[in-house]
């Protein structure tokens, strides 16, 4: 009962967080959790309230999730992606800003493919920003989710093992959970080729392996990453059966965890690549519950924040 | 500090307190002929220890366990958008379907009815009850809503500024209902 109100305007990274802050989000993420499992479900809390979806970067699993939470708030939502907007006809990001602005939203969710977008508009709009990834920065709700997820199986984040593996580099999902995850005094190892590791990342209180085995040894939670091939401009591994051979979950190599460990994955998987079928669709897998309590998560931080931006708007 | 609550006077002491509990208990069998399909619903905070009492006397009388469930109505408040920020939120955990069960509201003190009109519209949501009925420990006047109770443990006036204390045992150590007011001196 006496945890410290929320008064963010935005939610941009989880480096900046307390962990108090990020206990609050997952607290209120277990009540949204139950709003979703009811008959009807819907709550009238966002009544009347405007929310933005601004992706300029493809996305489905995400935006999708936003927009479930926004309708079972009954807030209005409001679809803007690049393609096919005016964006595709030169206008400044920050014009579009300042058009979305002039239309009253009290929230604006973006993705951008540049870090920093999402600072830079929370800083000119009145409109509460969400960061729904920027680049390879930060993905805040990503981590949150992954957290709520860990929470339920495990009751706790503190003193758990936990390995992250592949593709390190290209990932705004993993700075964001190194930030969450050791906030929260998890012992986090990262593992994957050299070619897709970040130097001095060990500066964020990690450990790295670039050996899966050693990596996933004595486990509780492994969080496969998807190849991001797309991100890459040179090839940084031979081929994906090769990656699959020395980074590829699989069934035989999952003894080396502990026997209760879960697999988690950000979506979208490539089956084959990082993970193998059977592990993805394993007992050990809870990678559609991600999915699940991403919605929780997302109504908690829509929640949270249109509070506290009512304050200036 | 100015602004600050004191102490007026006790309302209900311990004893007083647990018989008003046990009669309400008693109207609520006699008008529903017995507690079959009666679900008792907490609104939280001070409405949770309330439907927990209500429930222990119902089993006295009628020697069966009344199901119990907790309801949180902040999502459901009319005045989200004038406090930041944002209140706490609270799980809603119902015992089962209300569908055709005979639901009764128990809240510590009634007020406005703002509180009650919320948890009627949260329910609603979950089902379609046979009735709802609502149980108060105290009721102090001063409704904003045309919301009254089927069952009332005490009727206070209370003045505005005046602010009705329900303690329970199981959450603040003892039975006792308090009147507190502004501490408005200058000290």
């Amino acid at each position: 009962m006496t945890s410290d109100p929320w008064t963010r305007k935005d939610l941009l990274g989880i480096a900046e967080l307390s962990t108090k802050e990020i206990e609050l989000v997952l607290d209120t993420a277990e009540s949204f959790r139950e709003v979703s499992e009811r008959p009807i479900k819907k709550v009238p809390t966002l009544r009347g309230k405007t929310v933005v979806n601004l992706f300029f970067e493809p996305s489905t699993r995400t935006r999708s999730s936003f927009e479930i939470a926004e309708k079972r708030l009954s807030a209005d939502g409001l679809n803007f992606s690049s393609s096919g907007s005016a964006i595709s006809k030169g206008e400044t990001l920050l014009d579009t800003a300042l058009n979305l602005q002039a239309m009253a939203p009290h929230l604006i969710v973006v993705r951008h493919s540049h870090p920093g977008v999402p600072h830079m508009l929370a800083e000119r709009l009145e409109a509460g920003v969400i960061n729904a990834g920027d680049g390879a920065h930060e993905h805040p709700t990503q981590a949150l989710l992954d957290a709520f997820t860990i929470r339920q199986h495990k009751g706790r984040i503190e003193g758990l093992k936990i390995s992250i593996i592949g593709d390190i580099e290209k990932s705004r999902v993993v700075r964001s959970n190194i930030h969450l995850l050791s906030k929260m005094g998890a012992e986090v190892t990262l593992a994957g080729p050299r070619t897709m590791m970040p130097a001095a990342v060990e500066k964020m209180g990690v450990s790295v392996a670039y050996d899966l085995d050693e990596a996933i040894s004595g486990a509780d939670v492994i969080m496969m990453l998807r190849v991001q091939l797309e991100r890459h401009s040179r090839m940084a591994f031979p081929s994906a059966k090769e990656y699959f051979n020395l980074f590829g979950l699989t069934r035989d190599r999952l003894k080396k965890a502990k026997r209760d460990v879960i697999i988690m994955h950000p979506g979208p998987m490539n089956r084959g690549v990082e993970i193998a079928s059977d592990v993805a669709d394993g007992r050990d897998s809870v990678i559609l519950e991600q999915v699940f309590n991403g919605v929780a998560v997302r109504m908690a931080v829509l929640y949270l924040l249109s509070g506290a931006s009512q304050g200036e708007a | 500090m100015p602004g600050e609550l004191k102490p007026k006077k006790t309302v209900l002491n311990p004893l007083q307190m647990r018989r008003i509990v046990r009669r309400m208990a008693g109207e609520l069998v006699e008008r529903n002929g017995g507690a079959d399909d009666l679900i008792l619903i907490g609104i939280r905070t001070r409405g949770v220890p309330l439907a927990e009492r209500l429930g222990e006397e119902l089993k006295v009388l009628e020697g069966r366990e009344v199901p119990i469930g907790t309801l949180d109505i902040t999502l459901y408040r009319d005045d989200l958008s004038t406090i930041a920020p944002q209140p706490v939120l609270k799980e809603t955990t119902l015992p089962g379907p209300i569908d055709d069960q005979l639901l009764v509201l128990c809240d510590d003190v009634l007020y406005t009815g703002r509180t009650v009109r919320a948890a009627l519209n949260e329910l609603l949501d979950y089902g379609r009850p046979r009735a709802v009925q609502l149980a108060v420990l105290v009721d102090r006047g001063g409704r904003e809503l045309p919301i009254e109770a089927n069952f009332i443990g005490k009727t206070v006036t209370a003045e505005l500024g005046e602010l009705v204390e329900v303690r329970f045992e199981s959450t603040d150590g003892e039975d006792r209902v308090m009147m507190m007011e502004v501490d408005d001196s200058d000290d």
